[in-house]
């Protein structure tokens, strides 16, 4: 009994903690494949885990930051607006779906809600590096067309999740509320002006 | 018989199902035994395929469904509050159009809501609201910046912030004081009970969706025809709460009735001009391009001791 203890311990705790590191970065990574290319498979479901979510929320919360201080009334969002809408987005969001009778856990909903966000955060990415080009309407339809490809994209990777937990009476009352939800995340990034 | 009928039309179809079920048995209806179990006894008579302890519950299972007052989970479970999503997208959508569409006798609790309030209409109609609101007038500065480069333009976020706490206050403190006045008024009335504060809300809440599509509308940069958007979207608005409260305030004295029914419809303009003023850019005229003797001024102005030069120059 006691070197079976011993051996289950050595398994997680005595390993390096690069291994636990790299492990968790490789389900992070895993999920994030699965985002990019929506297919009805139930990975994301069953290991869930809030990593990647807050690894996106915090990368798309700091690069909606603008360099210089800007005047509180007048300037883009917060990091914690921004973080607040995510979180209390995914959690209203979550909340209504259950409520609606839908059979998905409080946090697996959450995981995939955040974790869809990854095409918006690429769009994010891609907008801050088109701003460094000269400005003008070019500039503004590029920014726009991008952000709309990666906004369908996550609307279209989380329904893939989460319609199925739905009874078919239900399903549109699920699902406005996400649309609604990457829609001010998407508008958030449009607006993005650098100072 | 027919109107014995019409009332029992729920029981006498729990009433076929059970018979279904058990061919030999029977069923009398609720005007002749009002039987603490419930309206419809069914008396399994010779069947003896079930156990004396399942006929007990099936049968006040039964009676319980039957009697229309399922037993209301206590309001710490989840349950209590599933309750107030019990609706499906049809039903969300009807009562949508029925707050659209106001009309005189057509009351939108009683055909509407069917005592089945909901709270999904109004917590999302008011956040799309207060989302589309904080949008749209960031649009009309992106547009009133295009004609007038000196506007600067940014993200204005804390508008969201504001257009939230405003539309929730309103949808729900609102109907909170008014089911409180109508509450506190309960006694002067005979025919119709008071709403419950939940068919109050939603009545507030549905109303307000008309908005939803009129801000969209408000970004079309003609006054008067924002004005004329927004005077019938209030118009159709105020007309629904009134419709909807009157059959409750009409056996009221006159002045109570007059005055609620005044402050209801004044708190809503109120809502109404708020949002149009605060977050709605008035777009500068249509010319900013400066005219052409302004060049020639521009120097006349900024160096004031050289003036009798310009002047002899020009």
């Amino acid at each position: 009994m006691r070197s079976h203890i011993q051996e289950f311990d050595s398994s997680t705790l005595n390993e390096s903690v690069q291994n636990t590191i790299m492990r968790d970065l490789k389900a992070v990574g895993k999920k994030f494949m699965h985002v990019l290319y929506p297919r009805k498979s139930n990975t994301l479901l069953r290991d869930w885990d809030l990593w990647g979510p807050l690894i996106l929320c915090v990368t798309l919360a700091l690069m909606l930051q603008r360099g210089s201080a800007d005047s509180e009334k007048d300037g883009g969002p917060q990091f914690a607006e921004v973080f607040v809408i995510v979180w209390f987005g995914a959690v209203t969001i979550t909340l209504n779906t259950k409520l609606l009778g839908g059979n998905i856990s409080f946090f697996q909903s959450l995981c995939v809600l955040g974790y869809c966000i990854l095409p918006l955060t690429v769009a994010m990415l891609i907008c801050r590096l088109v701003l460094l080009a000269k400005p003008g309407p070019v500039n503004f339809v590029v920014r726009f067309f991008v952000v709309i490809v990666m906004f369908a994209w996550s609307i279209v990777a989380s329904t893939a999740f989460l319609a199925d937990s739905q009874p078919p009476n239900r399903k549109a009352l699920a699902v406005y509320p996400v649309f609604l939800f990457y829609f001010v995340i998407s508008w958030m990034i449009l607006t993005f002006t650098p100072q | 018989m027919a109107a014995a009928d019409e009332l029992t039309f729920h029981e006498f179809q729990e009433a076929t199902d059970l018979l279904a079920e058990t061919p030999d048995a029977v069923t009398t209806s609720k005007n002749d035994q009002p039987t603490p179990q419930g309206h419809v006894a069914v008396a399994m008579g010779l069947g003896g395929s079930y156990g004396a302890e399942e006929e007990v519950e099936e049968e006040s299972d039964k009676a319980a469904l039957l009697q229309g007052e399922k037993q209301q989970p206590g309001f710490w479970t989840f349950g209590y509050y599933q309750s107030f999503f019990d609706v499906d997208t049809s039903q969300v959508l009807d009562r949508i159009k029925g707050s659209l569409l106001p009309w005189p006798g057509h009351n939108f609790v009683r055909h509407h809501l069917r005592s089945r309030p909901d709270l999904y209409g109004p917590f999302w109609i008011c956040a799309t609201l207060a989302f589309v609101l904080a949008i749209t007038g960031n649009l009309t500065l992106l547009l009133a910046q295009r004609r007038d480069p000196s506007i600067h333009y940014s993200p204005q976020f804390h508008k969201v912030t504001v257009a939230g706490i405003t539309i929730y206050c309103y949808a729900w403190l609102v109907p909170l004081a008014l089911w409180g006045f109508l509450q506190w008024r309960k006694g002067v009335r005979e025919r119709m009970g008071p709403y419950t504060f939940l068919e109050t809300v939603c009545i507030y809440g549905y109303s307000l969706f008309i908005f939803i599509p009129t801000v969209v509308l408000w970004l079309i940069p003609v006054p008067w025809l924002q004005w004329l958007f927004g005077v019938l979207a209030l118009a159709l608005s105020a007309a629904g709460l009134v419709f909807a409260l009157w059959p409750v305030v009409r056996e009221d004295s006159r002045l109570a009735a007059a005055a609620l029914l005044s402050t209801v419809v004044l708190l809503h303009t109120l809502l109404a001009l708020g949002c149009k003023l605060y977050f709605f850019q008035p777009l500068p005229p249509e010319h900013m391009a400066p005219p052409p003797q302004a060049t020639s001024l521009h120097p006349h102005t900024l160096l004031p001791p050289t003036l009798p030069r310009s002047i002899t120059a020009s």
